[in-house]
């Protein structure tokens, strides 16, 4: 069988792209969930409760009304380009999941392109065409200056994006995304992690700054949502997409979001590798330890739930989230479950930071916000660029 | 049939179709979405005769920057559909199957040009172009054309500005 | 393996077609699509050239035609939008007099 797929290269790449499509979307679903709850607890609420405990059913409830709605045409719309939008939208959102490396083997990774960060930011240039054009096919004013704005918002972000990697491709040399990994593995004076955001001729430190503030504005989320936010132009590019299609560009963002974190989280902490150094093994149980504490906590807020669902289902996802604790702590899947759990953790720190910017900061004026991206924030990512050269220069000689 | 040459039809395929489909389509948004099918199909190419770094840098500037220039200026024109007139004798009879056959012909010369030498019948040698070994050819032989290309860019810029500017 | 007269072959077809494109269509901006196409041919040509011999500056040149048709663009299209407010139009037959 392995030699069938390793003669048939083509087949075990299908197969690992519908384990991490499948991957991605269930987490996505639940993304919806965790930015509602996280959200509602901010402004003193509780978020979803009702559908399911402590609302976990809630994307399932979401998804089936979108099954179930109308989905109407506007008149007069260009029908090739309307449906034309959110397909294109979803499929480059999801396509960037083929690039990214979950950890060290090779197996865990759909592909390992030479350029990979390159087509990344091909694919984040290609998304401006979702939103324009679902903007300009809707056949309605709100949709058509949300979509010119929401596009024009992204076009000038990008420039900011992509200059703000270049202090770390100058600190590693190569857009290989496991060699931008393998350049922050070790540790400085034996417990500092070499990650770049550490890193030793220039910490990159602005370049994340920068780097998060350019993706959260390219990805059009809060406090940069002035083009789709439902108190000022209806609700932008998406106004005249029901349901099922409007359920797409969702998914969509949502997936920028978490590529965004991926990508933050590879380039600037390390992606799969550990914070604490090697020759600390005790710390090869944390996964196991994380497993055992989410059980102990589900059974124990389960027996408690007010209703019967809730008191059935929550034991037995403890039960489940122990038995794969204790999986976790055998000798080879130990070594298997280190990168991908280090990765998520990473992962899910930075979709938090994304939602709690989300819940607290207010949203940016356009003329602000275009100002913002042109004045302050793409000189200061070429400064970043100057002074990591620089650094690269003096220092590495 | 090997997979490459499967792969290369496929995409030359979809860029005629592209090509073709942008002259025949009469809204000025169909053939910008038509160029970008080409464009696409082009950087897929580029990445199979192991050109990376121009494969990603077609996506990024022309498929990603330029052309989304060219809609954003048709959707604030509000270009509308071309105009219904039918071409006119001398173009219809003379015009159409003289354009075919010159792109016909095109095609037909540069195969012949290409059978009487051996070395265009192989295919491209060797691994992908590196991009380090590019960069490098590009910041020390070509390190002057760079720099006067950043120039006109800019001069470019300035001049767009004031051109598309209202008077007030 | 794919020989690179095929890909020279594919260039020439798009290169003539660009041609059609810009003989035939009204629309100044159709009309800029067709020129970036054959800017795109010739693209194909030069990288397909450079493969073969084994040169670097056939990707080098590419990479400037690149840079060069995105400012071509840029100024061409501020020429279109000062055409289309003066003229009202973007049919190049209307277009076709130097007095107004």
């Amino acid at each position: 069988m392995s030699e069938f797929i390793a003669q048939h290269p083509i087949i075990g790449a299908t197969l690992r792209s519908i384990v991490a499509l499948v991957l991605l979307l269930t987490a996505v679903a639940y993304l919806t969930w965790f930015e509602r709850k996280v959200v509602a607890h901010i402004q003193s609420r509780w978020g979803p409760w009702m559908v399911g405990p402590h609302g976990l059913l809630q994307p399932l409830a979401d998804a089936l009304k979108g099954i179930f709605k109308e989905d109407p045409t506007p008149q007069g719309a260009d029908k090739f380009v309307y449906h034309l939008a959110p397909f294109l939208s979803l499929s480059l959102a999801l396509s960037s999941i083929a690039l990214i490396p979950f950890g060290p083997q090779p197996l865990l990774g759909v592909s390992n392109v030479n350029t990979g960060l390159l087509v990344l930011f091909a694919i984040t240039s290609l998304s401006v065409y979702g939103v324009v054009l679902a903007g300009w096919s809707s056949n309605s004013k709100y949709p058509l200056l949300g979509g010119l704005r929401s596009s024009a918002q992204m076009v000038s972000y990008e420039l900011s994006l992509t200059l703000s990697v270049i202090g770390v491709l100058l600190l590693v040399g190569s857009f290989n995304l496991r060699d931008i990994i393998a350049n922050q593995q070790g540790h400085y004076w034996g417990i500092v992690p070499r990650w770049h955001i550490f890193a030793a001729p220039l910490p990159q430190v602005i370049g994340l700054l920068c780097y998060f503030i350019a993706a959260v504005a390219e990805t059009n989320r809060a406090p940069f949502d002035l083009p789709e936010a439902e108190q000022e132009l209806v609700a932008g590019f998406h106004t005249e997409y029901a349901s099922m299609k409007f359920a797409t560009f969702f998914i969509a963002e949502y997936t920028a979001m978490v590529t965004v974190a991926i990508v933050a989280s590879l380039l600037f902490f390390g992606g799969w590798l550990s914070p604490f150094p090697d020759s600390w093994t005790w710390t090869h149980y944390f996964p196991t330890l994380f497993c055992l504490a989410g059980a102990a906590w589900l059974v124990w807020d389960g027996l408690r739930y007010p209703t019967k669902f809730g008191r059935v289902l929550l034991p037995i996802l403890g039960a489940v989230l122990a038995v794969v604790g204790v999986l976790c702590a055998l000798g080879g899947v130990n070594e298997i479950v280190q990168g991908p759990f280090w990765f998520v953790s990473k992962v899910f720190v930075f979709l938090f930071i994304y939602v709690w910017v989300r819940g607290t900061l207010p949203r940016f004026r356009y003329d602000q916000l275009m100002g913002f991206g042109w004045k302050i924030l793409l000189p200061v990512a070429l400064a970043n660029v100057l002074l990591t050269a620089l650094a690269a220069l003096v220092l590495k000689r | 049939m090997s997979i490459e040459l499967f792969l290369f039809f496929l995409f030359a395929g979809l860029a005629v179709l592209g090509a073709v489909s942008l002259i025949v389509m009469r809204h000025p948004i169909h053939s910008a979405l038509s160029l970008i099918v080409v464009m696409v199909a082009l950087a897929c190419l580029y990445l199979l005769i192991g050109a990376e770094f121009i494969a990603a840098v077609q996506i990024i500037v022309y498929a990603g920057a330029i052309m989304v220039l060219f809609v954003f200026v048709i959707m604030l024109l509000n270009a509308g559909e071309e105009e219904r007139t039918n071409l006119s004798g001398m173009a219809r009879y003379v015009g159409v199957p003289l354009s075919i056959l010159f792109t016909l012909q095109l095609a037909y010369w540069m195969f012949r040009a290409s059978a009487q030498h051996a070395w265009l019948q192989t295919a491209p040698p060797g691994p992908p172009t590196l991009m380090r070994d590019l960069a490098l050819r590009l910041f020390r032989e070509f390190v002057l054309p760079f720099e006067l290309t950043a120039i006109l860019i800019l001069v470019a810029m300035l001049g767009a500005v004031v051109l598309a500017r209202r008077e007030s | 393996m794919v020989p690179v007269s095929y890909y020279l072959v594919l260039s020439a077809v798009l290169f003539g077609l660009g041609v059609v494109g810009f003989v035939f269509k009204r629309n100044i901006i159709t009309i800029f699509m067709s020129i970036e196409l054959m800017l795109n041919a010739v693209n194909l040509a030069f990288v397909a050239f450079g493969r073969s011999l084994g040169q670097l500056e056939g990707q080098v040149f590419v990479f400037f035609v690149i840079i060069v048709a995105a400012a071509e663009a840029a100024v061409g299209l501020a020429i279109v939008i000062l055409i289309a407010r003066n003229r009202q139009s973007l049919n190049v037959e209307r277009v076709d007099l130097l007095k107004l």
